[in-house]
């Protein structure tokens, strides 16, 4: 069975450290946020195919309904989390000097924070009618 | 220091492989869904959130020929990731290991990312919203 296999000590295994000395964690929430983004991207991709016309009045008309605008911010918190966790593992495996490693985490980490709250505010800011 | 471990003498000796084109594809795909779809996602709500007019000016620029060429390379880009991704997650439970299965995985992710591209884009202009 392809799931046997042992890449670390008992006691590594047993305290869940491996190279990343982290354990687990940042593995299990890539394949968390994927699975929330699947099921909310295709709730998402089929709502944007079922509107009737994507113009303005539309677009805000639709987000202002509860039931869209929670599994919108959902769908933020899942696709940005996602791509943070999955951007970051690019940058560990590419960038080899710490100095510019340590930045590009930085730049990553403010663009995804930047990005998703200004997508958060409108989603919010359309709902509340701001 | 990590330059004087001893490496594989045999690295550079290799051809392309459906299994490794779909990883590859996977983390370029996700790079550009991460960085171009979400900011253009960021950007579309905001648009809508701020003014018609603002709305307007995105839409402008989605509607443009560039525009158009971006939303069909980023529409193939999420689904060859959606596909790629759920074989991982079938992988992860520790499925599809043997070589021939794992080939045929791989090639089915290509061709059903293309085939749901091409879907979309069918549905999308037969039946789907209108621009205006």
């Amino acid at each position: 069975m392809a799931t046997d296999f042992q890449s670390a000590s008992g006691l590594k295994r047993v305290r869940g450290l491996g190279s990343a000395k982290s354990g687990a964690h940042h593995w299990w929430l890539q394949r968390v946020t994927a699975a929330g983004n699947l099921v909310l991207l295709i709730w998402f991709v089929a709502s944007l195919l079922l509107l009737p016309t994507l113009n303005h009045s539309s677009v805000i008309t639709w987000i202002a309904q509860p039931l869209v605008a929670v599994p919108l911010l959902l769908l933020i918190l899942s696709t940005f989390w996602h791509a943070r966790l999955g951007v970051q593992v690019m940058i560990e495996d590419y960038v080899k000097a710490e100095g510019l490693k340590l930045l590009a985490f930085i730049a990553l980490n403010f663009f995804i924070l930047a990005a998703g709250v200004v997508a958060t505010f409108s989603v919010l800011a359309i709902a509340f009618g701001a | 220091m990590a330059d004087s471990r001893p490496l594989s003498p045999h690295l550079s000796i290799w051809k392309w492989r459906v299994h490794m084109a779909t990883s590859i594809f996977h983390r370029v795909s996700g790079n550009a869904l991460a960085f171009a779809g979400l900011t253009l996602f960021a950007w579309w709500l905001a648009a809508a959130a701020t003014s018609k007019e603002a709305y307007d000016s995105f839409a402008a620029v989605a509607g443009s020929p560039v525009g158009w060429i971006v939303w069909v390379g980023l529409s193939w880009t999420f689904f060859q990731h959606l596909m790629s991704g759920i074989r991982h997650l079938l992988m992860d439970s520790g499925w599809g290991y043997a070589l021939g299965t794992s080939k045929m995985t791989a090639t089915w992710v290509f061709a059903g990312a293309i085939a749901l591209t091409a879907a979309f884009w069918a549905v999308f202009i037969l039946f789907g919203p209108g621009l205006g």
